[in-house]
């Protein structure tokens, strides 16, 4: 199977499953963002993703995904380990151009799987698995995801603040991992010029700037309310 | 103005393939900047010598750029800190009185050292050889301008074959990645008219070459186009994957 034993198949692996992983970045923003204008609005979306036959399908195959790039990921790094030999370089320097991102994918990878445990222990655990299985696992009422979000962003004190700057490191690194990503992405898939490489690569902050954007401004929001409230 | 240097020079040795390497400090007066790398290296050996001892084994063959043989990785980066250049064409200039100065081999799992500063850097030819040519019958010599071609497509094309297959790319990359040369070789015949009609098994035939010989995936760091000695760019890499996918998709 070329996917698995060419080099370019598994870089096409990793580029369609992180492509679709930062379209799901992109509509979960949108979604969240609507706790800054609404909280109304936000729970009829929770009602609406919570244990309905489509929501579910969704979460499993994002999960599909996230299972592919990861293990995908750790496949490429220890070939790519054992390409570069046994003895290592003495002295290495940076080359001009070359973002530090670039270098680092596993690590930033790594960093957003680690903060993403924690993402679900903090949300998925206490509104869609409790609505999937009845078990209470907070004292919310799964469907209630703004009054979730509210307290643990910015109704717990001292926490909810230390939590807040968790998640702004967590975007930090996801955006970091993207800007390298979404145009590499890209380029694997072969769509890239002479004149297309400096778009791409735009282009691919720009994406990357998006999908992280929407995050980051409920985040400060709830940061500044919970701020005021102490 | 170029003036004299004194210098260290930090230099890998090695006995051999399978002997263990270490790296020796020598010491070098009186050093013109207006001289070349490889002339230092040079009136290096022409002092171990002296000393009677083993002068250190270096690739080098026409000193002016073009034959892609010399190779060292000088103070962490291949072809030494200038860019756009072949070791032989730094100079000592770039480097100051007083410096310690550290000169290693490629190191990459398919360019294995054979001695000293020379690697074994076969593993090309054998890419060149799975697919690198056109295949043309020998016999009356067509007319170069039957054919038209764009004058940016040739251009393009021109540039991509600019490639001298030195390894520096893959000596460069953290992946040990050697697709900015397959990609420059790929795409100096793609481009073409003359290389379209092998395009696709050629894409696939030395791709699976350069995965058998052991190089890594490419994740498009662009450490290679930029240290590449003749500026090779990354668009043929995104050229290389397009033609391999839809060779791919066709089968």
């Amino acid at each position: 199977m070329w996917l698995k034993d060419s080099s370019i198949g598994r870089k096409l692996v990793m580029s369609l499953s992180g492509l679709f992983l930062v379209l799901f970045l992109l509509f979960h923003g949108c979604m969240n963002l609507a706790l800054v204008f609404s909280e109304k609005a936000y729970n009829t979306i929770c009602s609406l993703l919570g244990a309905n036959w489509y929501a579910i399908i969704g979460s499993l195959v994002i999960a599909l995904f996230v299972l592919i790039h990861f293990c995908y990921a750790f496949y490429l790094t220890i070939q790519n380990l054992r390409a570069r030999g046994n003895d290592r370089y003495a002295m290495t320097a940076r080359q001009e151009g070359v973002q530090w991102a670039s270098k680092n994918m596993l690590v930033l990878g790594i960093c957003v799987i680690g903060f993403l445990v924690l993402h679900l222990a903090n949300f998925w655990f206490k509104m869609q698995f409790a609505e999937l299985t009845g078990i209470e696992t907070s004292a919310f009422d799964p469907q209630d995801g703004a009054g979730l979000v509210k307290f643990m962003f910015a109704g717990n004190g001292a926490w909810s603040i230390v939590l807040c700057l968790l998640y702004l490191v967590w975007l930090a690194a996801l955006w970091l991992h993207l800007s390298h990503g979404v145009w590499s992405a890209l380029q694997t898939l072969g769509w890239s010029s002479l004149i297309w490489l400096k778009r791409i690569q735009v282009i691919g902050l720009i994406l990357a700037t998006l999908a992280v954007l929407p995050f980051v401004i409920v985040v400060v929001y709830y940061l500044g309310m919970g701020v005021g409230m102490m | 103005m170029d003036s004299y240097i004194n210098i260290k020079v930090r230099v890998w040795r090695q006995a051999g393939p399978k002997a263990q390497g270490h790296f020796e400090t020598y010491e070098l007066k009186h050093i013109f900047q207006g001289a070349s790398f490889l002339e230092m290296m040079d009136i290096l050996n022409e002092q171990l010598i002296a000393e009677r001892k083993d002068p250190i084994a270096f690739d080098h063959d026409c000193r002016e750029g073009i034959c892609g043989m010399c190779s060292m990785y000088v103070d962490g980066h291949p072809h030494g800190p200038d860019s756009a250049i072949t070791t032989c064409q730094l100079h000592m200039r770039h480097f100051h009185d007083g410096q310690t100065i550290t000169v290693e081999p490629w190191r990459s799992r398919a360019f294995p050292v054979i001695k000293d500063l020379m690697v074994d850097r076969q593993a090309y030819d054998k890419i060149m050889q799975a697919g690198g040519f056109i295949s043309v019958n020998t016999g009356g010599v067509p007319d170069a301008n039957a054919i038209a071609i764009p004058k940016p497509v040739a251009d393009e094309a021109m540039d991509a074959a600019s490639c001298i297959g030195c390894g520096a790319c893959a000596a460069a990359c953290k992946n040990g990645s050697a697709m900015l040369f397959v990609s420059a070789k790929v795409s100096q015949l793609a481009l073409l008219p003359q290389g379209k009609i092998e395009a696709a098994k050629r894409a696939k035939a030395m791709i699976a070459k350069m995965d058998e010989l052991g190089f890594g995936n490419c994740t498009n760091t662009g450490a290679c186009a930029a240290e590449c000695p003749k500026s090779v760019s990354l668009a043929n890499i995104a050229r290389l994957n397009r033609e391999f996918i839809c060779a791919k998709l066709k089968d």
